[in-house]
């Protein structure tokens, strides 16, 4: 898997050098599925536990969702000038 | 049967996040690269959701999880729609830093449920119930993701100017300190019974947060990208130890791939600028220890002012202009009004083009997407290769808060702390025009002869006004 890291991104425009890095950001926001899975085994009274799964995903969420959509802005303005 | 599709549908989510990733990288499919790599994550997440199971149990406390997500959803969005494309770096170092903050909770969850269970047995020794690979990753997640929370949130605050470079001699030493006392802390922490093991794992934390607020402190603006680069790679490794945690292929694969990829993206960013990785960490480039030759140099020559009238004078009857945009652009808000100035110029006849330095603004790329944004046409975007044959011809550039990355003691002053960046040469153009705000130095707190040079001319003011007016001198010419 290191190796397909390194390997995707080998050769890259600095140009894209930050939609990519915002990209990969909001990859590792699978750390969210750690969230659910947490949350989701709690026991229903063990509030600490819920609390802390809580804020995980929100947390997770807000940098799978504001991870992609901020990339997309970003390369939106790419494709725009493109057109001809 | 619903762990196959489960495992199917990791699978897939992997799958995307490979593909999505390497169509980033590439400037015609990149869009569509996020777009899968998004679908894959909600495939992911909604197939944990519904059908992951443990022990045959599935999961319960759905509206908590949905409430989490909704909430998440609804914030993230706004955030990443509202945020101003000059904040755009603030932003990506932000949500990394809710990435770690993410892992570490999740870390804190886990031992919590492991201490939960055996409280009322507070003689067990803690290795007796965590095997050293399980208390690994747990620790490791959760000080991998509390440095990459501290470290992000500082370096989002020294981007948006509410946090100030701050360094103190013997700075790393302190730095080692703290990073040493981390690893003690865990390694107490694992040593100790089920009774007393809770100060040890909240020390490490707490020093953990501490070491990502000091790693990040002393390192100057002009480094900031490489740094958040450097934790987002950090969040990755640190999603990874969750999928080790919960044996969870989507989460490995996807943590893996940021950690490689990010890490090579922050080499690669590093190669831009020619500095090596522990040039950047460890020479603290821009921090209060100034070497003694930049300073020396500071009082050197005098320069001079140029007025609006002439500016527009000389844009006007130039053959050429090259544009070299910096982060004064971006603070000002000014290629709007930067593009109209090259349309006017046009009108009159004059080639317009801009100079593009990799690591011009506060992110590679950074004013690429600026320009873009104002509809600049992609094709009148140079990079610095390309720029620096084209001075010779040029009649004038107007450089717009660009600072040390035109800085000629790169070249020339072995000393300089910037010596051996690559730079554009803009001191090979008939004139050379520099608008700032003052004569305060760069991000990287020295100065530049660039400014003192004969041909070289001043034009103090906002970018957005003084582009705004020249616009107008440039229509009455």
């Amino acid at each position: 898997m290191i190796f397909v890291g390194i390997e995707v991104i080998g050769r890259v425009p600095s140009v894209l050098h930050t939609p990519l890095m915002s990209g990969a950001n909001a990859i590792h926001g699978v750390v969210i599925i750690g969230a659910i899975i947490v949350m989701g085994k709690a026991e229903t009274d063990d509030y600490f536990a819920l609390g802390l799964g809580f804020l995980a995903v929100i947390l997770g969420t807000l940098n799978v969702v504001g991870g992609f959509v901020v990339t997309d802005r970003m390369l939106e303005m790419f494709k725009k000038k493109k057109a001809p | 049967m619903a762990l196959n599709l489960l495992t199917l549908c990791y699978l897939i989510a992997s799958v995307t996040f490979i593909l999505g990733l390497k169509m980033l990288a590439n400037p015609a499919s990149a869009r569509k690269g996020n777009l899968v790599a998004a679908f894959g994550m909600t495939v992911a997440i909604f197939a944990t959701i519904f059908l992951y199971e443990d022990n045959g149990e599935k999961l319960h406390n759905y509206l908590w999880i949905f409430g989490g997500l909704v909430i998440g959803t609804v914030a993230g969005t706004i955030a990443a729609k509202k945020v101003k494309m000059t904040a755009m770096p603030e932003m990506v170092s932000l949500f990394n830093g809710m990435g770690g903050a993410c892992a570490a909770l999740i870390s804190a969850a886990e031992f919590n449920h492991i201490y939960q269970l055996h409280k009322n047995l507070p003689e067990i020794p803690f290795a007796e119930l965590a095997t050293i690979g399980h208390y690994i990753t747990i620790v490791a997640g959760a000080i991998i993701g509390t440095i990459s929370y501290t470290g992000s949130i500082i370096a989002w605050g020294k981007l948006n100017g509410k946090v100030k470079d701050y360094s103190f001699k013997g700075q790393h030493i302190v730095n080692m300190i703290v990073l040493v006392l981390v690893i003690i802390a865990s390694v107490w922490a694992y040593k100790s019974t089920i009774g007393s093991i809770l100060l040890p794992f909240i020390l490490v934390g707490f020093f953990a947060f501490v070491y990502g607020i000091l790693f990040v402190m002393p390192i100057g603006g002009a480094d900031m990208p490489v740094v958040i680069s450097l934790l987002n790679s950090f969040t990755g490794v640190a999603a990874a130890c969750g999928g080790f945690l919960y044996n969870n292929k989507a989460m490995l694969t996807g943590g893996i791939l940021v950690g490689a990829a990010g890490t090579l993206l922050t080499i690669l960013m590093c190669k831009a600028m020619n500095r090596s990785l522990t040039n950047v960490l460890i020479g603290s480039f821009g921090g209060g220890n100034k070497t003694s030759a930049a300073g020396a140099m500071k009082t050197e020559g005098n320069y001079k002012e140029i007025s609006l009238a002439d500016t527009a004078m000389v844009m006007s009857y130039a053959n050429k202009v090259i544009i070299v945009p910096g982060y004064g652009l971006a603070v000002a808000q000014a290629q709007h009004i930067c593009h109209e100035l090259e349309k006017i110029l046009e009108e009159k006849g004059v080639e317009v083009k801009y100079a593009i330095h990799p690591v011009a603004g506060r992110m590679p790329g950074h004013m690429n997407v600026l320009l873009a944004e104002a509809d600049v046409s992609y094709d009148k975007l140079m990079e610095m290769e390309d720029a620096n044959d084209e001075f010779k011809t040029t009649d004038a550039v107007l450089i717009l808060g660009a600072n040390d990355v035109v800085n000629p003691a790169a070249k020339s002053d072995p000393d300089s702390p910037i010596y051996g960046m690559p730079i554009l040469e803009v001191e090979q153009a008939k004139t050379v025009i520099v608008n700032k705000r003052s004569m305060k130095p760069g991000y990287a707190g020295i100065e530049n002869q660039l400014f003192f040079q004969p041909k070289t001319a001043m034009l103090f003011g906002d970018a957005k006004k003084v582009l705004q007016e020249l616009c107008a001198e440039i229509k009455a010419v």
